[in-house]
């Protein structure tokens, strides 16, 4: 696809999740692990969830498809819009017509996430094979093309191969490889690079938006490296404690940050400090998400807190065009975060 | 893969050959054997003996002459039977046991296979308790106590089946019903051992946002490695089989093997022992060969070792 | 900024008022309350212990004795005078099967004792020398491994005699091997944790950290696994007893009264339901005390 097929398409909302609520029920308590997320995704657009272990920005996605075992897990509450069918109460079988296919995966840890026992080709064209009728020669034929796509070296015999005998790198361009196969509307990257090697992280992520460019996909782009999002989404939602704090588009949300937390992250870049300054770190940690939040999950870590901070609970709402925020100083406009320059 | 097996054909030579050597001395040493000289025998077997065991010749050459029989097939005569030679004693026997091990594995699969993979299909759940209850009950009630009750209930009791006898097909059914039914629910337990540890692997999780239907991920997905650990138990299981071919036959007065066995061991027909015992040995050593092949075929990692 | 500010600018951990105080736990206190949770285990352990301390005070308080014949008698049914009924012989069931019992299930402790001892002993040393000490001492347990062993237990009973020595030798020389692997595959994972190697770099004797920081490491599998070999130890001197090869008149095992029971069948089923039924139960509820506890142990390895 062209890049004006993708300009096309453009501005029209692909995804939009309303107050989604996923909790675990557990011996230990109900872990509200996403708690109350309202979000949409644009034809085309790459959106960049970022937070840190435990936010709930994997949990937030894995929902979306159903894939959070039912016990303990729950969706509360919710719904996500696609295409006209609530991903979260429609039937299994129109789930499944539409995971794989029109919403496709990409998991952290490229070991684990291929079977073992399976050949790469047969995983590869397992999604045509599901959603296609055509036959195995033919889906056979376009997953050595999909594995070309991705940078394999010499896909017609590697087809063949069992996982064990790729590394990580490879391992996850298959995945990718996998999850374009069906030329989806949406793609979600789970932490894609998370799991490999500095260098290879540059090459997938390079992949991934040559794949992107190529077939106009949305992606929803999981991580916990604010580095990352900077070169390669259009938006971003901050997200704390199962909330999300901030939602702007890349630029304004490094430019003009809207919320504590999001300057605070930024603070903690050590290539943004001199060498021999001292590193700067957010004091304190997470709160705990199995014990009822009230007010603002940050406050207790938050350098501009007060005491409404505390009590009054926290709601997503526009403080400048297109850009949101959860902080309630800043809504009031008590507080101005775009740093001096 | 031919150099696997050939492999592990030659680590299996040492294992036959301390059979081989445990049981020559064992013959030596037992009292009442045919080196003892108090024991009295018929003079034919005597003759018999002598002549196959050197009775005459220094011990290493005694050992040699012993180990070159056995490397041909030759396992002597009978101690207690006269002109009948081992070799024609098991293989008349052999065959009957080796169908009754056929359907008591099938038994044991049919069971105990489709009962494992619904345990696991809802773990912690009724569906999951009672299966794996009475596989709890199929381990623990041996096959000696078991093999009675049924012949108590159903053929004293209800008169389906015979008491006893290997003639009619329907003979068949309470012998191999004894003997499979621990294998059964050793089979259900492994099986929804290995699916539930497969089930929470990751790539499972990869097959379901890909779509897959829930029968699409157990076929395709889940069963090739789910069913390692009970494709790996077939060996030491066929070794079980053969023991518990002991009692069973015994039980129901079937003419196989280990019934000769058996009693070949209290009568003290001590060449008829030991070949079992040698014959046994290396049918236990090709099985669990197979078994090995089978392994490194299903899991590709394997392959590379 | 306020003062109240300032006070929220620390971190949480270091107000008294913001902590909450978690109670520490050991292993062994979660695995216990792991276990505590399982009704079924803890109903099995129960049941055991039951029928063992049966086994060995019951007969104290009845007033039949093991020996006493009443041949005008013969076998009958249960009745209020004999809970279980008797034998041809005339002699009350209930009274032989605990003396069974007891032969039984020391049996199974004994030999269970003597398996673990040497395969602790054996699995600690090969796991904790490693490399080519420990090849070969696998190689050997791989060797005695694939010799169909309980037809050698057989023919040691038959040729050397059926004294009751023998058989804890020949039920322990079956054993020993599975723990030795299962210990010695523990101790392989944990010898090159972190933890040893720094015990190593203080300084500490190998024999001190053997005993101190690796057997107490590898003791859940051992528990575990004793528990899951003692009824399978009674098993095994059930069959061979059965078969006529185990224990002898005048002892009397749980296996020895199966026989007599399965010969008598026919018209007494009673002879042979009662003993296969405690037999039973008490290789049922070892057994899942065994899988109770393996799950306490290690959660990671349960169902869930």
């Amino acid at each position: 696809m062209s890049e004006e097929n993708r300009s096309t398409n453009s501005g029209e909302t692909l995804l939009r999740v309303n107050n989604l609520r996923s909790y675990f029920h557990t011996r230990a308590g109900i872990i509200r692990a996403v708690d109350d997320v309202s979000f949409s995704i644009n034809n085309g657009e790459t959106l960049g969830i970022v937070g840190e272990s435990g936010s709930g920005k994997s949990v937030a996605c894995y929902s979306l498809l159903r894939l959070i075992p039912q016990p303990p897990g729950k969706i509360e509450s919710g719904h996500a819009l696609f295409d006209g069918v609530d991903l979260l109460h429609c039937p299994d079988e129109q789930l499944r017509d539409i995971c794989g296919n029109r919403i496709t995966m990409i998991f952290q840890d490229p070991m684990t996430s291929l079977n073992p026992y399976m050949r790469i080709g047969d995983q590869v064209t397992e999604p045509l094979v599901i959603h296609r009728r055509i036959s195995r020669a033919e889906a056979w034929q376009r997953g050595i093309e999909a594995l070309r796509e991705v940078g394999i070296q010499d896909p017609v015999s590697r087809i063949r191969s069992y996982p064990y005998e790729f590394s990580g790198g490879m391992r996850q361009r298959v995945m990718i490889a996998t999850s374009l196969i069906t030329k989806p509307r949406l793609l979600i990257a789970d932490e894609p690079t998370t799991a490999l090697d500095v260098t290879v992280q540059a090459q997938i992520l390079e992949l991934i938006r040559k794949m992107q460019l190529e077939l106009g996909v949305a992606v929803i782009f999981i991580t916990h490296d604010i580095g990352i999002v900077s070169s390669f989404c259009d938006r971003v939602l901050v997200m704390y404690a199962g909330r999300i704090l901030e939602a702007a588009p890349t630029a304004q949300l490094f430019y003009q940050p809207k919320h504590p937390y999001n300057r605070a992250l930024q603070k903690a870049i050590p290539a943004l400090h001199e060498k021999g300054d001292e590193l700067y770190t957010i004091p304190g940690t997470p709160p705990d998400v199995s014990k009822p939040i009230h007010g603002c999950p940050f406050a207790l870590r938050c350098e501009f807190a007060v005491e409404k901070c505390l009590t009054s609970a926290i709601v997503l709402k526009e403080v400048a065009p297109n850009h949101q925020s959860a902080c309630l100083r800043v809504q009031l406009g008590e507080i101005d975060l775009t740093p001096a320059r | 893969m031919l150099r696997f097996v050939a492999r592990r054909l030659l680590q299996m030579i040492p294992v036959l050959f301390i059979i081989a050597t445990m049981t020559f001395f064992m013959l030596r040493l037992a009292p009442g054997g045919p080196f003892d000289s108090e024991k009295s025998v018929t003079p034919e077997i005597r003759k018999n003996l002598e002549a196959y065991y050197g009775l005459n010749k220094p011990v290493y050459l005694q050992y040699y002459d012993y180990l070159a029989n056995v490397v041909k097939g030759d396992l002597g005569p009978s101690f207690k039977y006269p002109n009948r030679t081992v070799n024609e004693l098991i293989g008349e026997s052999f065959p009957i046991s080796a169908e009754l091990g056929f359907w008591s594995l099938l038994v044991a699969l049919a069971v105990g296979l489709p009962a494992g993979l619904i345990s696991s299909l809802r773990p912690n759940t009724a569906i999951d308790y009672i299966p794996n209850s009475l596989a709890m009950a199929g381990i623990c009630v041996p096959n000696f106590v078991l093999g009675p009750l049924l012949v108590l209930i159903f053929a004293l009791t209800l008169g389906w089946a015979r008491v006893s006898g290997w003639d009619e097909p329907i003979d068949r059914v309470l012998p191999a019903l004894t003997l499979g039914a621990a294998y059964a629910a050793y089979i259900a337990r492994l099986t929804r051992g290995g699916m539930l540890e497969i089930f929470s692997q990751d790539f499972i999780r990869t097959a379901r946002a890909k779509g897959a239907s829930p029968l699409r991920i157990i076929l395709k997905h889940a069963m090739r490695g789910g069913l390692l650990p009970v494709v790996s138990y077939l060996g030491p299981a066929v070794a079980g089989l053969i023991t518990g071919s002991f009692v069973v036959e015994t039980i129901f007065q079937i003419p196989g093997l280990g019934r000769y066995f058996v009693n070949a061991a209290f009568n003290r027909d001590y060449t008829m022992v030991l070949g079992a015992v040698l014959f046994y040995g290396a049918l236990i050593v090709v099985f669990n060969l197979i078994v090995d092949v089978a392994l490194v075929w299903m899991n590709p990692r394997l392959k590379f070792e | 900024m306020s003062a109240r500010v300032e006070a929220l600018g620390k971190p949480p951990s270091d107000d008294p008022s913001l902590i909450e105080a978690e109670r520490g736990t050991s292993l062994w206190r979660d695995a216990w309350h792991r276990l505590a949770k399982n009704k079924m285990a803890v109903a099995s352990m129960i049941i055991f212990i039951t029928i063992t301390l049966a086994s060995f005070s019951g007969p104290f308080f009845l007033k039949q004795s093991y020996e006493t014949q009443d041949l005008r008698l013969g076998a009958v049914p249960p009745n209020a005078q004999h809970w279980l009924g008797t034998d041809t012989l005339g002699r009350d069931l209930f009274v032989r099967i605990l003396y069974g019992g007891q032969i039984s299930i020391s049996v199974g402790i004994c030999a269970t004792a003597v398996a673990l001892t040497i395969g602790v002993l054996y699995g600690t040393t090969s796991g904790f020398l490693g490399g080519k000490v420990d090849a070969l001492m696998m190689r050997v347990v791989d060797i005695i491994f694939a010799l169909p062993f309980t037809v050698f237990v057989i023919l040691l009973m038959v040729f050397f005699g059926r004294k009751f020595v023998l058989l804890f030798v020949a039920i322990g020389a079956v054993q020993w091997l599975v723990m030795a692997r299962i210990v010695r595959g523990q101790v392989l994972s944990l010898r090159h944790q972190e933890f040893i190697e720094a015990a190593e770099a203080l300084g500490l004797s190998k024999l001190r950290i053997i005993f101190r920081h690796i057997i107490p490491n590898t003791l859940g599998p051992i528990i575990v696994y004793a528990t899951l070999t003692v009824p399978s130890v009674m098993l095994l001197e059930a069959f061979l007893s059965f078969l006529g090869l185990g224990v002898q008149p005048p002892m009397s095992s749980w296996g020895v009264l199966i026989k007599e029971g399965a010969e008598a069948m026919e018209e007494f089923p009673w002879l042979l339901i009662f003993p296969g039924l405690f037999l039973s139960i008490t290789l049922f509820t070892l057994n899942f005390l065994g899988d109770g506890l393996r799950d306490a142990l290690d959660p990671r390895a349960s169902k869930d």
